[in-house]
């Protein structure tokens, strides 16, 4: 044994609020998109694009507005995740004007330039994010509204089947005069505060009770029941909305969550089977269902007049290669309609930036994901710790079904490529998202107060004789 | 534009695109390792091996901690850095010596705790005197200190390699 002498403790050190190397973090990430809005005018038109100040002040005035209000209202919080999002966004607005600038796929009927639109959206998201940050200002409050988040999520889950299918499918509310709203996004920010906090209470039942059988514990059968529900849940979504990636998402979700506030691994080999049942069954009656299985089996086949989405996708990956055809001079456009903007942004990045730039974006979200889930180690409080790992474990899982989808990995199901696809809801949805973990982050982080001195522990006196 | 300069961008986006990451991996490197080593009171000593071996992990930084403390007060040529028991069921353990009292007993607060029937809570302490020698004293013990073979009944200083006996644990210093 080495010569240990002297009893220790590891604490972290005491107030690094790191909030200066955010700041660098985020002039970094405002200079990157405008980098590449530069580079992509140059690529087009052979000048710098006229709206390079307005972009770049726009970009960099929400920077610094909302370093402004984490320095104020958390200052703690993780230096990482507000420069990453910032990032995120940036050369998502960049990819979107990008695409804007091909004829074929602007046209009045695919809604004209998203690009201004989801710059208005982007500006809505971190109004929201501020919010959070603003008025939020413990998370605990919001193991309060359990149950209420359950109702909420439901209706927002529900709520689509009532308004008619927009490509296939109906994850969309419509309100006329208005515009429409997937409300699938902001439910998943819900429905984990539910599972936070339900898990929170329940979790001693589902972990403790159970037999051992074959190195795994088996559940009792009536603790079986919420992953029932909620496997019923999402068969349902898929049935009713035939959506892949909303059901998916929310059953997903929910192992997570499990297997975390309980530590059984049973959960997961449970979950698996369930979902993998659930959608072979479901595959064999829901006609779109089978459209994209069939899709992602044979890309190539060809369909009316070419190829499939799937296949234009790996085709533009293809052609990108490892370093890329350069911004603004891929051929990303041939996949049609307004898909590149929004389900196969990816394809683009793939295209234009190559498997380096690819590899670079996902790397990014990754770290945005195990910026949460430190944030879940670090959290002090178990409904924070929940809370933490089920908003990252759910955009994880978005990452990986958008991503998975697009690269051919699983069927494609309609979600979006959080901050970097066109959609608004989306955007708004994961500001929020980011908002809450910088606030759980936030008092993870915080160095606990100085004891309040006691009057016992002063030194005592000894009486020598 | 020129291809050149498309080229030059292209690769020079691709390049700052990483640059960012690896930046990012540096900051979350440096809250990796933004920990503090802190050393409770000097009473909890070296000891059992249980615990000693989940404190391996902190060793490192405390031994460089060590390493500079032990520049300032250079000891003497042929003085003791250790104290390693020899016989008995703590066999193997080493204290390492840097001027503090070390105390032997079955108290658990002890710097090793033995785990001896013939010892008393409180058994003998182990301290330097000014001129850096060190000395063992007896503090009442039902059963005896002993070194070599003699039963101490005043702080005695100890020889290099001289087996201090306590029940069945033999001490020695060691350099």
């Amino acid at each position: 044994m080495s010569s240990t002498t002297t009893t220790t403790t590891v604490g972290t050190i005491g107030a690094p609020s790191r909030r200066n190397t955010e700041l660098a973090m985020l002039v970094f990430a405002v200079l990157i998109p405008v980098f590449a809005y530069i580079n992509v005018g140059l690529a087009k038109e052979g000048s710098v694009p006229a709206g390079i100040l307005g972009y770049s002040l726009g970009l960099g005035l929400l920077a610094g507005v909302t370093h402004l209000v984490v320095r104020k209202w958390a200052p703690y919080a993780d230096p990482l995740m507000l420069p990453i999002a910032t990032l995120l966004n940036g050369l998502g607005l960049v990819f979107i004007w990008r695409l804007d600038q091909e004829p074929q796929i602007t046209t009045k009927q695919l809604g004209g330039a998203m690009a201004p639109g989801q710059m208005m959206w982007s500006t809505l998201g971190v109004a929201l994010f501020l919010g959070v940050l603003i008025f939020l200002k413990d998370h605990r409050v919001l193991q309060r509204y359990t149950y209420i988040s359950m109702v909420v999520a439901l209706v927002l889950l529900i709520a689509p089947v009532f308004f008619p299918a927009k490509f296939g499918a109906r994850i969309w509310i419509t309100i006329p005069g208005v515009g429409s709203l997937q409300p699938g996004e902001f439910a998943k920010i819900v429905i984990a505060i539910f599972f936070a906090g339900y898990l929170m209470v329940k979790r001693d039942a589902l972990a403790l009770a159970s037999r051992r059988f074959m190195g795994l514990y088996l559940p009792r059968g009536r603790d079986l029941g919420p992953i029932l529900v909620i496997w019923a849940l999402s068969l349902m979504i898929l049935v009713f909305e035939t959506d892949l990636g909303t059901s998916l998402l929310f059953f997903g979700l929910f192992v997570v969550m499990l297997y975390v506030a309980t530590e059984r691994t049973s959960w997961i080999v449970f979950g698996l089977l369930l979902s993998g049942a659930g959608a072979v069954a479901v595959a064999t009656f829901e006609s779109h269902v089978q459209t994209r299985v069939h899709n992602w089996l044979n890309p190539l086949e060809l369909l009316n007049g070419g190829v499939t989405e799937t296949a234009q996708a790996m085709y533009s990956f293809g052609s990108g290669g490892i370093l890329g055809s350069g911004l603004g001079q891929g051929y990303s456009r041939l996949i049609g309609g307004i898909a590149p903007k929004s389900d196969y942004i990816l394809a683009t990045v793939g295209e234009e930036a190559g498997l380096a730039g690819l590899m670079a974006i996902l790397l990014l979200y990754g770290l945005l994901i195990e910026r949460g889930i430190r944030t879940a180690l670090a959290a002090r409080d178990p409904f924070g710790k929940l809370l933490a790992v089920g908003l990252s474990g759910a955009f994880a899982l978005q990452v990986f079904v958008v991503a998975g989808g697009v690269t051919g990995l699983i069927p494609l199901t309609g979600m979006t490529m959080p901050f970097l696809a066109q959609g608004g809801s989306s955007v708004i949805a994961n500001w929020a998202l980011v908002a809450l973990l910088l606030r759980i982050s936030d008092t993870a982080r915080r160095p606990a107060p100085a004891p309040a001195p006691s009057t016992d522990a002063e030194m005592t006196q000894v009486v020598r004789p | 534009m020129s291809e050149l300069t498309l080229t030059v961008m292209r690769l020079g986006f691709l390049a700052v695109l990483w640059l960012f990451v690896i930046v990012a991996v540096q900051v979350i490197r440096s809250d990796l390792f933004g920990t503090r080593v802190t050393q409770r009171g000097a009473a909890r000593r070296g000891g059992q091996e249980g615990r000693a071996q989940q404190r391996q992990q902190a060793a490192p930084p405390q031994q460089r901690r060590q390493e500079g403390g032990r520049g300032n007060n250079r000891q003497r040529r042929g003085a003791p850095t250790k104290l390693v028991v020899s016989e008995g069921t703590l066999t193997g353990t080493t204290v390492a010596l840097q001027g503090q009292t070390i105390s032997l007993g079955r108290a658990h607060d002890s710097t090793i705790v033995l785990d001896d029937d013939y010892a008393s809570s409180r058994h003998a302490r182990i301290y330097p005197d000014r001129d850096g020698q060190w000395i063992v004293e007896d503090l009442g013990s039902t059963n005896g200190t002993y070194l070599d073979r003699t039963r101490l009944t005043t702080p005695t200083p100890i020889p290099l390699g001289a087996p201090i006996r306590i029940g069945k644990t033999v001490i020695e210093l060691r350099k």
